[in-house]
């Protein structure tokens, strides 16, 4: 059962081939069992999946059920769930239960999903590894010795290893896509103000973004069906219809310009991993597109806007975790300075620290400036450079990564070759754009992933192209070993 | 104490809770005095992934108060994160604006005693969310700070004032102007004891003729004309003394402590914060379309100006009288109301004035508390001028409305307090009066002319008296004189 994809779990629940109860005990089992070799979720909440997956029942017993009724997921550790802690992959939050959930989080428990627990993460979703989770690190269930990805890696390394068929994730500067890519499964960041932020525990506000992670484009079209919508709980969430994402899947992608940028092949990238982009992107030829070399010329800048920008958002974002109301405190507090500094040295990981400072340093007077006004300005340059793109093409693609999954520890004394690691992906965040990544091959016998960024809303677009590539490639179905 | 060489430099910023029903990003409640954390909710307490949704009315009543004062209105606003640590700022930021306000420039007309009249200018107002109150230094547990939330997210606008004025007299006018021209509009409830408004004051001081300014110091957060006065009497004296003993001002911020009349400095500009603003990522820019601000502009409640203007017109009031009630909404409303229902204004605004202001204030209530209704006032003031009762009967019926008995006329009935005006039954008392008290009489026509004014009291006392006090006075007044004057 765990080797089907949303889209045939419908099809069994829905015709009464199995019922969720089952299908929910089948992967709670595979968690209990599998998730050791993992550790790729965080909070297991059986009980609870169980009494959904016999409410599911009754609903597709009643007919009319929505599509995802007793389908199981797992949610990202990100989004708040009424009465289930809800950690941020922290310590500051390890004992934190929202009394509210998340609207996406909402969203799946009116369409009757159930959700299996919750998925680790890089803390407060700043890594690229997942090595900086305070639950320790996930691994890839391609290679065990190597990262999942971040700072989705708990919902891609679920996915991949088939403990869940599907899971939601965020992604604030490719969190969604580089997991994604590094554990050879389909994941999508829509477009800003697409998916509500409510409830989704920020990093950095104008970045983040809540999307699906599943082995294929067909299931995170129907994940997003659920994910999205509009929410006037979120200022910044768009009042746009949403569109059947599944309803355009089988469309012809003949005629599609896709723009294939300059800048995203140069030096970095891994030799084999280009090889297998450029083997996705001459299927897509084969398929009746057409390739137009584009030039993003700011690429290079997008990096270095984005660390700052993230940083900042993020050191203000992460003031309110103080020990005074809820999450961790400190021992015995002698007034309340120590209460601030020992609570948030205590309670939050170096990389969150080191993003804090680096963010109260760019905001800081004096600086601002020559930082954060700078990165905005870049911010703009960069989305202009989407602009004028997709003057000529319908979309663009490259690599996801530079390369496939790398090794524990292997960056851990560099930031900055760890922050490179999302250079092809924050380009996207910056201009808001929706950028998703579809497995494309192997490397080392570890996944890579080709990333497709669409115009604003375009995503039922990108899924479409996605799906067609999908069709006629195995990539995406591909096991790893061990899994089985 | 000569201070004669030194001119005052004054600033104000003035904090004004806005008096919509919810706060400015949460959908909880602004009702002041319930049980602490009560009205605050995951928003106000900022957990994890809860987000700002501006309230509108807020914008709208901040547009209102721009209007008032012939402001520019800031069509394109934007919030911005002020950032510092404080267990009652729970997201470790408050979100207010910074660069681009949502009122610009504008004018405020002050009048000061001396009947002249100053212009004020208000640099800008800005919205913001209002901290909580953190309860310590003998209001809470010894050794243990709490921490009450629900004022955290009440809407505000902070009123940035130039340094334009240069006493406490001028400073504690335009504090009361703004005070009339918010609670005129209607976006503030005014109430001063409860923190509706609060004024930072920016003290400095320079040797006459100077045209630069001197270092300032700001005392925050004071909630009364009467604070306010001393704290600033007290600062520039502070100054000024500081500078002839060869010393300089530090630029700090400072508090007055009513109560002790203690100032003392809270932090100095070396030790001050650096805010770190930057704009709110939570939230989009706040655009005010013209159609909106035309709106407001019509629906605009009268001005204190206007209204003080209109008193004078219609009703024929005094400058003095249509300035004490006119600039006091509550109780322009309330004069309004009992004018019309007595058909006697300048009589209804001194029972207002007078007898209820006394009354009111005595027993701290304003007047949208009074047990004593405009319409009973009305009622009262109208038998007044009708003669049915007398000034001091009025007194007797004014507290039984006090206490609950009803309207003019019914304690009137019941007390069986109506006046005799009928001439003939006055002439009566009166003759009888005289009759029985022959040697009054005579001492009377043997006084000499100028002196004889002086001993017509004691027939009003006996006339008074002999009528249970019902007579009306000014009818035997003239009884009184004209029989006097047939014995002559």
């Amino acid at each position: 059962m765990h080797n089907l994809t949303i889209a045939e779990l419908v099809k069994g629940l829905q015709g009464k081939e199995f019922s969720s109860v089952e299908l929910t005990q089948h992967f709670l089992a595979r968690i209990a069992k599998l998730d050791a070799n993992y550790n790729a979720v965080i909070t297991v909440t059986a009980d609870q999946a169980l009494k959904a997956a016999a409410a599911a029942d009754k609903r597709l017993a009643a007919g009319n059920a929505p599509a995802l009724c007793g389908v199981p997921i797992l949610h990202k550790d990100i989004f708040c769930t009424n009465g289930v802690r809800t950690s941020c992959g922290s310590k500051m939050l390890d004992n934190f239960i929202p009394p509210y959930n998340a609207t996406v989080v909402e969203n799946f428990e009116q369409a009757g999903a159930v959700v299996m627990g919750k998925t680790n993460m890089d803390e407060f979703a700043m890594g690229s590894s997942n090595e900086t989770s305070f639950y320790g690190p996930v691994k890839n269930p391609w290679a065990s010795d190597s990262v999942p990805g971040g700072s989705s890696g708990g919902s891609a390394a679920a996915v991949a290893a088939r403990l869940a068929p599907g899971a939601t994730a965020t992604d604030t500067g490719g969190s969604i896509r580089q997991p994604a890519a590094l554990c050879g499964i389909t994941g999508l960041k829509p477009t800003y103000g697409r998916v509500s932020r409510w409830g989704m525990i920020a990093f950095a506000s104008s970045l983040d973004q809540g999307g699906p992670m599943a082995r294929t484009a067909e299931d995170c079209a129907i994940l997003l069906n659920c994910m999205a919508s509009y929410d006037d709980k979120d200022s910044t969430c768009i009042d746009r219809e949403v569109p059947d994402y599944g309803a355009t899947l089988g469309d012809s992608i003949k005629g599609l310009k896709i723009g294939v940028p300059r800048e995203y092949f140069s030096a970095g990238l891994d030799p084999d991993t280009e090889k297998a982009v450029r083997a996705a992107l001459a299927e897509y030829q084969a398929q009746g597109a057409e390739l137009i070399e584009i030039s993003l010329p700011n690429t290079g800048l997008s990096v270095p806007a984005y660390y700052v920008i993230a940083p900042a958002e993020a050191s203000t974002n992460l003031t309110r975790f103080d020990g005074v109301r809820y999450g961790y405190r400190c021992e015995d507090p002698k007034d309340l300075n120590d209460l601030y500094t020992r609570t948030r040295a205590e309670g939050f990981g170096d990389e969150v620290k080191h993003r804090i400072l680096i963010g109260t340093y760019c905001l800081s007077a004096g600086y601002y400036d020559a930082y954060y006004g700078k990165a905005q300005q870049v911010r703009q340059l960069i989305q202009q450079d989407f602009e004028k793109a997709f003057e000529q093409v319908d979309v663009i693609m490259g690599p996801t990564t530079p390369s496939p999954a790398f090794k524990f520890g292997s960056k851990g004394d560099d930031p900055v070759a760890m922050y490179l690691e999302d250079i092809y992906t924050v380009a996207t965040n910056l201009a808001g754009l929706p950028g998703m990544s579809v497995p494309c091959g192997l490397v080392d016998n570890k996944p890579v992933g080709l990333q497709i960024i669409g115009n604003y809303f375009d995503e039922a677009r990108m899924l479409n192209i996605a799906h067609q590539y999908q069709q006629a490639t195995q990539w995406h179905s591909l096991t790893p070993e061990g899994v089985a | 104490m000569s201070h004669s060489g030194w001119e005052t430099v004054i600033g104000l910023e003035v904090h004004v809770q806005l008096a919509t029903k919810t706060k400015i990003f949460s959908a909880a409640s602004t009702s002041f005095g319930a049980e602490a954390n009560t009205q605050a909710c995951a928003i106000d307490l900022a957990m994890p992934g809860t987000l700002p949704v501006l309230n509108k009315q807020a914008v709208h009543y901040a547009v209102m108060f721009g209007l008032a004062i012939d402001a520019e209105i800031g069509k394109e606003s934007a919030f911005e994160r002020k950032n510092y640590f404080y267990p009652d700022s729970p997201k470790g930021y408050q979100t207010t604006q910074l660069e681009k306000p949502i009122v610009g420039r504008g004018n405020v007309e002050i009048k000061l005693a001396d009947g002249s009249t100053k212009n004020v200018r208000i640099h800008h107002a800005h919205l913001e969310e209002d901290a909580g109150k953190s309860l310590h230094e003998g209001g809470f547990r010894h050794g243990v700070s709490g921490i009450d939330l629900n004022r955290a997210g009440t809407p505000l606008i902070e009123i940035v004032s130039e340094p334009d004025m240069s006493n406490a007299e001028e400073a504690i006018v335009f504090a009361k102007k703004l005070h009339s021209i918010v609670t005129s509009i209607g976006i503030c409830d005014g109430e001063m004891s409860q923190g509706s408004m609060r004024f930072d004051v920016n003290v400095s001081v320079r040797p006459k003729g100077s045209t630069e300014l001197g270092t300032r110091t700001e005392t925050k957060n004071l909630n009364s004309y009467k604070f306010m006065e001393e704290a600033i009497v007290k600062e520039v004296e502070r100054q000024i003394d500081l500078i002839e003993d060869g010393g300089t001002v530090k630029q700090e911020t400072r508090l007055y402590n009513g109560d002790t009349k203690i100032a003392r400095p809270m932090r100095s500009k070396e030790e001050a914060n650096d805010y770190r603003y930057f704009p709110c990522p939570d939230l989009l820019p706040v655009i005010v379309s013209d159609e909106t601000i035309e709106e407001l502009r019509r629906n605009l409640p009268e001005l204190p100006d206007a209204r003080q203007a209109r008193f004078i017109e219609q009703y024929g009031l005094s400058d003095y009288d249509a300035a004490v009630i006119g600039s006091d909404a509550p109780m322009a409303a309330y004069f309004e109301i009992a004018a019309e229902k007595s058909s006697n204004a300048k009589l209804t605004a001194n029972w207002t004035m007078g007898e209820l202001a006394a009354r009111l204030n005595s027993q701290d209530l304003n007047i949208g508390k009074s047990p004593v209704s405009a319409e009973q006032l009305g009622g009262l003031v109208a038998r007044i001028a009708d003669n049915s009762i007398s000034g001091k009967m009025a007194k007797e019926v004014f507290e039984g409305m006090w206490a609950g008995e009803g309207s003019a006329d019914d304690i009137i009935e019941a007390r069986g307090l109506k006046q005799v005006s009928d001439t003939g039954a006055l002439e009566k008392i009166v003759v009888e009066v005289l009759t029985a008290n022959q040697a009054m009489v005579d001492d009377y026509i043997n006084t000499d002319e100028a002196k004889r004014k002086k001993k017509l009291g004691g027939f009003m006392g006996k006339i008074m008296q002999a009528s249970k006090g019902q007579a009306n006075p000014q009818q035997v007044n003239q009884i009184l004189a004209q029989k006097l004057n047939e014995l002559l």
